[in-house]
């Protein structure tokens, strides 16, 4: 198909090469640097689609962003939905739907890459228009490092061509500039790359397409990248959005703005319409009615104002008009992409007739409202200009400076500024602010995207509404992609009007980011997959892997849950590897426990004020279990002690807690007691923890350390003991979390590996077992031993753990003490940890269920049932040969014995209170 | 069974191998590195610390960063991790200050070639610029997700070391890798 | 993204920092001889004034030292950082 509207002599797309897409099943051809509006509007095509809410016809509006109509689904290369076709770069084989309403997410994953790049600058230029390639270029000539940040793929902003800019063509200045500021290293200069938020400290987000365009972007490239640049100032050069003037049916397809139907010609070489009526009450519209003509338009100008200005040249001006309404093309005379098309206007000259005029197009100019966003964005204040029609900068704000159009100045000569000479322009004539001709309010659309009209706004202010942010929210206005770009100060314009109000006194809107859509995916960029989150491993991760083990996620740690065999299930290989563990002997990687060196003279003093339990009276060589509690007497933390000096601890921490706990303790160390001569640093990485567990546990650590008198009487439990293997040092500790016999073995995680490879070869012979987290777990709930975190949930005391023992009545104070003596901690029915063994000996209680009790007589009490506590830990116990749980109940030690009900899958299961210590409560098996 | 206690890397040695022209990561493996804690370091030892924040100095075998006021890492080419610990620890111990083996706790890698700079620009929200970022600086920030020690060991910008927590390697690994995706074409 | 003025490293993004509440509460010395009252006060109650603010952050993601700040929670803007155990210096918003 012929490109019927594209005009020769016109525009900077490439017309070498012919591009190949389809619309709605239909090909087209376009050319490199199109749009698909440029494209579409080159084929003749108007109509897009339907709109969201009427389903009237929707076409293209404008020639960028700004145009609040023109929305396209894209279906090839990737689909993605609700895309502006202005904004749409044209690359060969695009498949695009016009939309009718809403789009359609892609149902298949997105492959493309996107990131974040930073960037530190003296100045940032936003805008490479006139005003901002001045300030850019101004800004490198002093020797700053800059960013240019421009949201079109070539320079030059609303400049066409025709201008002149220092004696020569306005786009030989363009070239001047952009090459003199590639030239120069501290300069970053980056098209297709649209400034959406500007936030605190001189900090910008920009979104840069980076591929789209390419017809074969190289496989690595990001799609689309988030500039996050930190700017000592931010230059807004951001230009002008024109504004419409409201009218019946001015949303149907053929109804453009004036100034961007200029840009399209000279942009893309396309001349949207053949017979154009152009309704304006600003000058800007002239020249673009003059460029028409000159293409080989006819062009009928309707002025808002009693008399055409300087520059009407020789257009035929009808002065003191008004569009009264629009009629679309006829049914019979519909072709392709011509749904609803405008044919002709109805128009009441300044005498008061009445008349009509066929058009194949409508261009429409009511001024310009200045592109404040990014300046409204950190609070920069706006005020509303009379002459103007519209809102901007009030005044400065630190570190930000607002130029050219984007600051209200609408002549070339203004936004070059001194330095540059602007070639001769028609003195401009006062434009008139006119929001809206008198007509069918319900057929006047403010919003064209939200099918918002004049009658909404009225229907608004008749409620009550007297703020614009309301009229806006009531009204849906300015809520669709555009953001009210053209259109949201006219909705306060006419508000306004019906409230006798200024449009100032209506209170003015704020912009928020982002100014134009981003997709979430570019805000996620790289943290996704298999980056979403930073994965953390132990030093024998691999072997894990090799030997099939099933991980869960700890925090950030991927631990070895179990290692099942073929044909297990996770129950099975638990029940195994707990069989083995008590049986004979189980090795765990219990690398990522937390670890912390303790060390100066001090260290014994911290330990004691932040452990419920004594610190200080630890010998050297010796582990004792101590609990951590909050300022409100909550525990926080539980792990071992082992006094490695006097003057030197290493604290164990859950795996969960590590970082917690370390920043706890350092955050008393630096606030509260800066006197003390202590120090406090992770060693978690440096040393991998090996716990050889069970009762052959012995024979493993003896064959493995020779050097180590591993009895009883010389190594007793909660002992410590340091070794040499092979020149290696190796810290072996008598530290038990399932109740058994058990050594942990500590060495610097470079010998992990080969630590590990050590200890399973001297188990071979006994059947050493490697576990996993689940079995640890299990092992540890059969002996009551809480996990902090899954067992408390910040509400629980050592006392209601049953860890009475654990704290101190020596010491004078500790951190959480002072909590203890409140009333509330010493109530009889605070929940308290207890076993539950379901009395069917079958069904695992859900961790989680809620506990009740049952009437005497059987039933359940009336609602609301009473909820005694809940179940915190449930397990299939080896040991046992049954289910067992832990729990948190009131008052739940002394009940041992009782009977409650927990409900599962609707069914009330009976479960008897028990102990919390289910397995070996004499403590036998520890020293095998 | 293995005659000797082998030490193993942290990162399988040739992940790094594929990385386009102008980027090199070297893993520095089995560096001694020790924690040191001593607010008037100076007095006790032969070297001069850095007490600049954020700076690095030379040793005669290795490096000394600071990390905080009162706290640096040294790093040692010659001494094995435990006789590093042992022999700061003696020189602070008697002031109330303390050294800790940490040879394990971070990997070591040396980013370097005319991309390094660049690369860091992806996951890093530091200025790295070689007049802002020079030669003998470092600094305690985030790369990626992940929390690393960076420092700058030319003033071209080309060379850096980056210590990073050795559980976090892996990721840290990943992410260069991906990152550097951008640079082949 | 607001930038933070450690007292030692310079100006950090936000997200190097965590937030430690109110600055200049102090642990009481003898927390026994409290009635549950002021244990309660101390332990629960903070101030929430609308304009400067002292308050404790803490450079996690960095040198991980705490320090004090002053800032104005009208516009979360930080008026000033200083080193623990030095003066709250005087600001004006």
């Amino acid at each position: 198909m012929s490109s019927d509207f594209r005009v020769e002599g016109y525009g900077r797309v490439d017309r070498d090469q012919t591009l190949t897409f389809t619309f709605d099943g239909r090909t087209y051809t376009g050319h490199p640097g199109d749009t698909i509006a440029s494209a579409l509007l080159a084929n003749g095509v108007h109509t897009l689609g339907s709109s969201v809410k009427l389903g009237r016809p929707r076409g293209i509006g404008a020639s960028w962003t700004e145009d609040a109509t023109g929305l396209i689904q894209v279906e090839e290369p990737f689909p993605e939905p609700m895309l502006l076709a202005t904004a749409v770069e044209l690359v060969d084989g695009m498949v695009v739907r016009g939309l009718n309403g809403q789009g359609r997410l892609a149902q298949i994953p997105d492959t493309a890459r996107y990131d974040r790049k930073y960037h530190h600058v003296d100045t940032l230029v936003i805008g490479a228009g006139p005003a901002g390639l001045v300030a850019a270029r101004a800004a490198a000539r002093r020797g700053e490092r800059v960013a240019l940040l421009d949201d079109r793929a070539e320079a030059g902003g609303s400049l066409t061509g025709t201008e002149t800019i220092d004696g020569r063509p306005s786009r030989d200045f363009v070239a001047e500039v952009t090459t003199e500021l590639a030239g120069n290293a501290q300069v970053v200069h980056l098209p297709r790359t649209t400034a959406f938020g500007h936030y605190d400290d001189g900090f910008v987000l920009a979104l840069e397409r980076r591929t789209d365009h390419l017809s074969d972007p190289p496989a690595g490239r990001s799609r689309q990248r988030v500039h996050r640049v930190r700017a000592k100032k931010v230059v807004v050069a951001t230009g002008a959005h024109e504004r419409p003037i409201v009218f019946a049916d001015n949303d149907r397809p053929g109804i453009l703005l004036a100034a961007s139907a200029r840009d399209l010609l000279h942009r893309y070489g396309v001349l949207a319409g053949r017979e154009i009526v152009v309704f304006t009450s600003d000058d800007a519209a002239y020249a673009a009615a003059l460029d028409l003509v000159a293409a080989g338009a006819k062009v009928t100008v309707l002025e808002v104002r009693a008399q055409a200005p300087a520059g009407a040249g020789d257009l035929h001006v009808i002065t003191g008009a008004r569009v009264l309404s629009t009629r679309a093309v006829l049914p019979a005379d519909e072709t392709v992409g011509n749904h609803g098309r405008i044919a002709s206007v109805a128009v009441m000259d300044g005498g008061g007739h009445e008349f009509g005029l066929t058009c194949d197009l409508l261009l429409v100019s009511g001024g310009w409202n200045p592109t404040a966003h990014l300046f409204s964005h950190v609070r920069g204040p706006l005020a509303y200009d009379e002459a103007l029609g519209a809102f901007r900068p009030a005044r400065s704000v630190p570190g930000v400076e607002v130029v050219g159009a984007a600051d209200g100045v609408l002549d070339l000569a203004g936004c070059l500024g001194p330095e540059v000479t602007a070639g001769d322009e028609p003195e401009r004539t006062p434009g008139e602010v006119i929001w809206r001709v008198p007509g069918a309010t319900d057929r006047q659309f403010v919003d064209v995207q939200r099918d918002a009209t004049v009658a909404d706004i009225a229907r608004a202010v008749g409620a009550g509404l007297r703020s614009v942010e309301h009229v806006k929210r009531y009204t849906t206005i300015g809520t669709a992609h555009d953001q009210g770009k053209t259109t949201g100060v006219i909705a306060a314009g006419i508000a306004a009007e019906l409230l006798g109000t200024g449009v100032q006194d209506l209170g003015t809107t704020t912009f928020r980011p982002p100014y134009t859509p981003v997709a979430f995916a570019a805000l996620a960029g790289r943290e996704r997959g298999e980056l979403f989150d930073p994965v953390r491993t132990t030093a024998v991760h691999d072997w894990h892997v090799a030997h099939g083990a099933v991980f869960e996620d700890v925090g950030q740690w991927k631990r070895a849950r179990h290692y099942p065999q073929p044909g297990e299930d996770m129950e099975a290989a638990v029940l195994r590897e707990c069989t083995a563990v008590r049986g004979g002997v189980g090795i765990l990687d219990g690398s990522t426990l937390g670890k912390i060196d303790v060390q100066g003279p001090d260290s014994a003093v911290l330990l004691d004020r932040l452990y419920t339990n004594m610190m200080s009276s630890l010998k050297v060589g010796s582990v004792r279990y101590g609990v951590m509690c909050g300022v409100d007497g909550m525990v926080i933390d539980d792990g071992t002690v082992l006094r490695l000096a006097d003057d030197r601890f290493m604290v164990i921490t859950t795996t969960g807690g590590a970082a917690k706990i370390l920043d706890w303790m350092e955050e008393w160390v630096q606030t509260e007691w800066p006197g003390l001569r202590v120090h406090l640093a992770s060693v978690t990485e440096q040393w991998a923890v090996f716990p050889v567990v069970g009762p052959r546990s012995r024979e493993v650590i003896g064959a493995v350390f020779p050097g180590l008198d591993v009895a009883n009487a010389a190594f007793p439990f909660m002992t410590w003991r340091d070794t040499v293997l092979d020149g290696v040092p190796v810290r072996v500790a008598r530290i038990s979390f399932s109740g058994e016999l058990a050594y942990e073995v500590n060495v610097n995680a470079w010998y992990a590996p080969a630590m590990w490879e050590r200890l399973l070869e001297a188990g071979a012979p006994h059947g050493i077992t490697p576990y996993g987290t689940e079995t640890m777990h299990v092992l540890r709930a059969e002996k009551g031993y809480p996990i902090i975190g899954q067992d408390t949930d910040g509400t629980v005391t050592p006392h209601d753990l049953g860890m009475a023992w654990a704290v101190s009545k020596k010491k004078p104070d500790f951190v959480g003490k002072r909590s203890f003596a409140r009333p509330l901690n010493a109530d009889p029915l605070r929940k308290q940890l207890v076993g539950l063994l379901p009395t069917d000996s079958t069904t695992k209680l859900p961790e989680g269920s809620q506990i009740v009790e049952l009437c005497d007589d059987g039933v359940l009490p009336a609602p609301p049932v009473p909820m005694l506590g809940h179940v915190t830990s449930s397990y299939r116990s080896a040991a046992l040969g049954r289910p067992f749980a832990l729990a948190l109940l009131k008052g739940g030690r002394e009940r041992v014995g009782d009977i409650v009900h927990v409900p599962v899958g609707g069914q009330l299961v009976a479960a008897q209170i028990t102990s919390s210590v289910l397995v070996d409560p004499e403590g036998a098996r520890r020293d095998g | 069974m293995a005659d000797t206690l082998y030490r193993s890397q942290v990162l399988p040695s040739d992940v790094f191998a594929a990385l386009p022209e102008g980027l090199s990561v070297t893993i520095e493996s089995h560096v001694a590195m020790a924690g040191l804690r001593l607010r008037d370091l100076a007095e006790v030892l032969n070297t001069t610390p850095p007490v600049q924040p954020n700076t690095w100095a030379a040793t005669p075998d290795g490096q000394m960063v600071w990390l905080g006021p009162d706290e640096w890492l040294v790093t040692s080419r010659d001494q094995q991790p435990h006789e590093l610990e042992s022999t700061l620890r003696e020189a602070v111990k008697e002031r109330g200050g303390a050294a800790v083996d940490v040879s394990a706790q971070r990997l070591s890698l040396r980013l370097s070639g005319v991309l390094a700079r660049d690369l860091l620009s992806l996951g890093c929200s530091l200025d790295l610029h070689p007049s802002v970022f020079t030669v003998g600086s470092s600094a305690q920030t985030a790369l990626g997700m992940t929390n690393v020690v960076l420092l700058a060991l030319d003033s071209a910008g080309e060379d850096y070391r980056i210590f990073v927590r050795s559980s976090f390697a892996g990721y840290l690994a990943d992410w260069i890798v991906d990152a550097s995706a951008e640079y082949v074409n | 993204m607001q930038l933070i003025e450690c007292p030692w490293c310079g100006p950090r993004e936000e997200t190097e920092f965590h937030y430690g509440g109110q600055a200049h509460i102090a642990y009481p010395e003898t927390p026994s001889e409290l009635t549950d009252t002021e244990w309660a006060q101390y332990i629960f109650f903070r101030a929430n004034p609308k304009g400067l603010f002292a308050e404790r952050w803490s450079h996690s993601g960095g040198c991980r030292r705490w320090f004090n700040a002053v800032r104005d929670t009208r516009t979360y803007t930080f008026l000033a950082t200083y080193r623990s155990g030095e003066p709250q210096p005087e600001v004006q918003s």
